[in-house]
This record gives C-alpha cells, structure tokens and sequence, in this order.
C-alpha cells in the first residue's frame, strides 16, 4: 500500500508544483520544504490534497519539515493515521 | 503632535505605569510582565555596555522571533546602539553579509546558527563579539545566556538625539546586495506617534506581532504595543503562514489590533473557516506590503464585519506614508484595488514626473515623501543614497518611493505600478536584479532573467527564463535547491523556462518586453 500512496503523492507533487519535470528526478528522498520545491501554500495545498483524498486529519504540528520533507516521509505519516 | 524622543523612552515610561500588565506573550513558552521586560531589557543594556558597545554603534539580532527577541531589541536602543534584526529563515550567507556589511560590534545568535554564522563571518574577515542564546523563548533563554556571560556593572540609559540611529532594515537589493535601510530615533518615534493619534491604541488592546522583526510592519506591532502598557501577542512564523493554525488563535488570543501583509488575510478568508471562531474582540485590521487583491479584501470583510479596515502604505525607507479607511460593504462590481490614500500627518507627500516637476491632481508621476518618517540613507552606500532623493529649490529632501500613483478628486492617491524592477511578495520587497544574480552563481546557467506577472491568487508570480552551458540541464528540483541556499524562501522562481538563449534587443540587452510577451 505504501507503494501507492507513494506514486498517488508524488504525480500529484509532479502535476501541481513541478510542471514539466523529469519524474524520475523526484525521488523518495527529494527534500521538498527544505529543498525550496514546497513553500507554505504549496504544503498547505499538498495537506488538504492528503487529508480529502485518504480521509485523514493531519495535526498542526505535523505540518513541517519533520514529517513532511520528503515523500517518504509522507507516506509513512499516511499509512501511521490510516492504520 | 509633540515631538518624539528616543524610540525606547515610552516603553521605559510604560513599564513604570504598567509594571504588572502582561507586555509580550509567546504562544506555547510563556509571557512576561511589563516589569520583567524591562528587567530584562536592562540586563542586555548592562551586558552590551561591559562589552564595549557605545552609542552609534551596530549589534544584531540572529534569532526568531520571541520575548528573548523584543527585550533584545529593547536592551540594544537603550545601551544607545541600533538593532540590527536579520531573518532567522534566509541564508546563514546573506545573514553574516548584511551583519558583516553594517559592521556590527556584537550580535545575539541563537546558537544553531553559531557554528555557519562564525564560519561565514571569519570568511568574511569580520569577528564581531557574540552572546550565543541557547533554546531561544520565553525570555528565559536570554536570562541564562546573561547569567553566562558573567556579572556587568549596572549603567542607565543611553542618551539618544533625534538623528541617532536606531534600527537598519535590510531589503533587496537591485544590485544582487541586500541593502541597509537607515532609521533614526526621529525616524521610528514619529511613526510611532503617529500610530497613536491615529489608531488610540488602549492598554487593554492585544497587538498581534506577525510580521518578522526584519520587516519594517514590525515597528508598529513592537513599538506602539509597548508604548500604551498594550500586550502584544508574538505569532509562531510557521503558524503565521498556515491559516488553519492561525485562525483559532487570532481567536483564543482575544487579539484586538491585528497588522500584516494582505497574503496572509486572503488566505484566511480562503482556508481559516472564520465563523468557526469568536472574534469580537477585533477592532483593527490593518494591512500593508502589497497590494491586496480586491475578491479576498471583499470575502474578509464580509466574513468579519466587526473591525475597521486600514490599508497603510509605504516603503521601508518612511515606513507608513499614506492611510486609507476602507469602508465595507465593498460593492461586487468593485475590480481595481482600494486606493492608497492621504499622506500621514507627520509626513508630506507630492507627486512629480520623469522631469522632477510636480504633476496636477489627476495626472500620474512618482509620489515623493519629506518628513519626520524619512530614513538617512542606506548604509555606506552613498550614491544609491543620494540617487534616491529628490532635493527641491530650497534643499528639502523628497524620498523617491518608485511607485507611480494618481491622485483622486478626493484627495486620495491610488497605486497604479512601478518605475523599476522591483516587485511585492507577501509583503516583501523583491529586487528582480538580486535573483537573476542568485541565478548566475550556478555553475551551469549562461543567462538568466527574471519578470514578474500578475496572479490573481498571488499577486504576482516570479518567473526565471534561463540558458544554459551545458547540454544536460539542471533538473527543476536542483534549480530550487540550489535559490533555497541563495536566497530567501520567498524570491525563489515559481516557474523556470529554459531558452536555446534569451531574446535580446538591437543593443544586445535582453529584451524583457519579448520575455513578457512569452509569459
């Protein structure tokens, strides 16, 4: 399942915030926020993208670079709230 | 109006009328008293003072914002010194720059910045003395780190005149520099005063400090709180970006007098679900930096009817220059934005073209600013100061502010653009110049030019036109990556758009009009 939370996360990052960019440069481990790929509204659309399409609610302080830097990262808080 | 002293003396008085008012609370770590504020701010003057430091001289401020933060700004204005406050979230590089630029005799780090601030300032050939603060909030981090740094003699406050410098501002510069922004005593306090007449600010009034004590709105929020025994309520800068965190505690915190750039309200009216949550205690909203697109003013002040509405305008050399009430309902048929308004009371304003002639009433030209408000010049930059003044017949200075406006039949100025190639960003300045030349240190891009277009969410997106030397381009992920250690968050490129090379006009110039034609 992580594996296609991971692919569900990175087209969406890719469409909307990496337009015409080779997808196989955005890895797993690509630093999004800190990386300068994700500002503040582009994580906050990003959030309400997650939290509409697997039906979670993610907590105020788990919107930074901590839990969300990286796909990887990602998906893990995805499976941790959906399991 | 009176007068204005020193910037520091009305929270000193202040402190002496309202010592046990809450001065400054920090959401999560804590508040503290007028009284232990001032305790505070007399420590860092003592320690500041036994450290050499003497009036006219620099000291920074490295750290995010916190009570640490306010009674550092406090300390350093009464040892008679001018505080000197980089943004914690921009490039350790640029920070030692501009500290290293302005010559500072000491800065207060946090220490997570010590190790690249020290490595960037020894690079630099500068070695300024340092009180590192460790786990910066609450005040008490700064408390400990005075205790550290050992016992100092107790002295009084500095004796400050008008003219002395009391903060320097750093902004964008055109030049691919940031540049220091110089702001005296006067400067400073006659805003203030200002402030005062115009908003009647209460000691039961809760201020909120959301803007960065780097940007010119902090001046308000710190300086007119503190100056009526108020309590102002320091917002997180991470929560200050994220609507659904801010809304509910605009609320909790009862704030009453809010102040920001408009980004930050257009996304609250968007995402912060505002009938959720009490706010009655609002009374202003008061709004700067940019231009704020007209459908979000609209939404905001039909979702919080209670408050009046302030939109206040200027750049950081004068700081607010013109006012302007808006008035709700605003009509649906409204598209341009609200005017800009009347210039301040302590401030004069005319409007001149290309020629330096003063246009009439209706006719567009370049508004010009005199006054109290006025800032120095930019530090150590002589001709760019001077180039940025218009000395009429009798020798009076007038600021050039580079923004074309119109005046009403009513008196009020409209904005209408610029002159040059600076742009707006969530309130902050842009100098287009100081990303094409962030650009140019990447190894593989050959040109690099950057505009800016109109966007109805943003304002305005930034977008980078490039060619490069290599035959593999950089990936757009390394792109942003490689601004994010250049430059702040906030001039990185929204969109890059690779050439063969950039079109150029008949004097081999690039030809930014083609570029805005292919945008």
């Amino acid at each position: 399942m992580t594996d296609d939370i991971k692919a569900v996360v990175k087209d969406v990052i890719l469409r909307d915030f990496l337009p015409g960019e080779d997808p196989s440069e955005l890895t797993d481990t690509t630093p999004l926020i800190t990386g300068g790929v994700l500002d503040s509204i582009a994580t906050l659309k990003l959030v309400m993208f997650i939290e509409e399409r697997y039906g979670i609610s993610l907590q105020a302080h788990e919107v930074d670079p901590e839990h969300l830097d990286t796909i990887a990262q990602i998906a893990q808080l995805i499976r941790s709230k959906k399991a | 109006m009176a007068r204005s002293g020193a910037l520091h003396e009305p929270f000193v008085r202040a402190a002496r009328e309202y010592p046990e008012h809450t001065a400054v609370v920090e959401p999560g770590e804590g508040s503290v008293t007028y009284r232990e504020l001032a305790g505070l701010s007399d420590r860092v003057r003592d320690r500041l003072h036994a450290s050499g430091v003497r009036s006219g001289d620099r000291v920074g401020i490295y750290m995010r914002k916190s009570i640490d933060a306010v009674a550092a700004i406090h300390g350093i204005l009464r040892a008679g010194a001018a505080y000197v406050p980089v943004d914690s979230g921009a490039p350790p590089k640029r920070n030692a720059y501009i500290l290293n630029n302005c010559g500072v005799k000491l800065a207060v780090v946090e220490r997570r910045f010590a190790d690249r601030l020290r490595a960037e300032m020894e690079a630099l050939g500068a070695l300024p003395d340092f009180l590192f603060v460790d786990d910066v909030g609450g005040g008490l981090a700064l408390g400990k780190a005075l205790d550290t740094a050992g016992a100092a003699a107790v002295t009084s406050d500095a004796l400050v005149a008008p003219q002395d410098l009391a903060y320097i501002l750093y902004t964008s510069g055109s030049t691919g520099k940031p540049k220091g922004v110089m702001l005296s005593h006067e400067n400073g306090a006659s805003f203030v005063d200002w402030c005062s007449e115009v908003f009647a600010p209460r000691s039961d009034d809760r201020f909120s400090s959301h803007a960065p004590f780097h940007f010119d709105l902090s001046i308000l929020d710190v300086h007119v709180a503190l100056k009526h025994g108020a309590t102002l309520v320091l917002i997180d800068e991470d929560i200050g970006k994220d609507p659904v965190r801010l809304a509910p505690l605009i609320a909790e915190q009862k704030i009453t007098c809010w102040y920001s750039a408009p980004s930050i309200l257009s996304l609250l009216a968007q995402f912060g679900n505002l009938g959720a949550h009490d706010y009655s205690a609002l009374r202003l909203m008061l709004f700067a930096g940019e231009v704020f697109p007209i459908k979000h003013l609209r939404a905001l002040t039909t979702l919080l009817p209670g408050p009046r509405y302030f939109n206040l305008y200027g750049p950081t050399e004068t700081n607010v220059c013109t006012f302007y009430e808006v008035l709700p309902p605003i009509p649906p048929e409204r598209s341009v934005p609200v005017p800009i308004g009347k210039v301040c009371s302590h401030l004069e304003g005319k409007v001149l073209d290309a020629d330096g002639s003063e246009v009439p009433r209706g006719r567009e030209g370049e508004l010009c600013i005199a006054g109290r408000g006025v800032m120095q010049g930019y530090w150590s930059l002589l001709e760019q100061t001077s180039r940025a003044f218009h000395n009429d017949a009798s020798g009076r200075r007038w600021y050039k502010t580079g923004d074309i406006v119109v005046e009403a039949d009513d008196g009020n100025y409209t904005y209408l653009g610029r002159r040059d190639r600076m742009v707006k960003r969530r309130g902050y300045r842009v100098e287009l110049g100081e990303i094409e030349t962030g650009l140019y240190r990447h190894a593989a891009i050959k040109e690099a030019a950057v505009i800016a277009v109109p966007d109805e969410e943003a304002g305005v997106k930034i977008k980078a036109f490039l060619s490069c030397r290599e035959v593999k381009r950089p990936s757009l992920i390394e792109l942003k990556r490689f601004c994010s250690e250049q430059l702040p968050l906030y001039m990185i490129p929204d969109q890059f758009v690779w050439c063969e090379a950039l079109p150029k006009t008949s004097t081999d110039k690039v030809d930014y009009q083609r570029l805005k034609e292919m945008a």
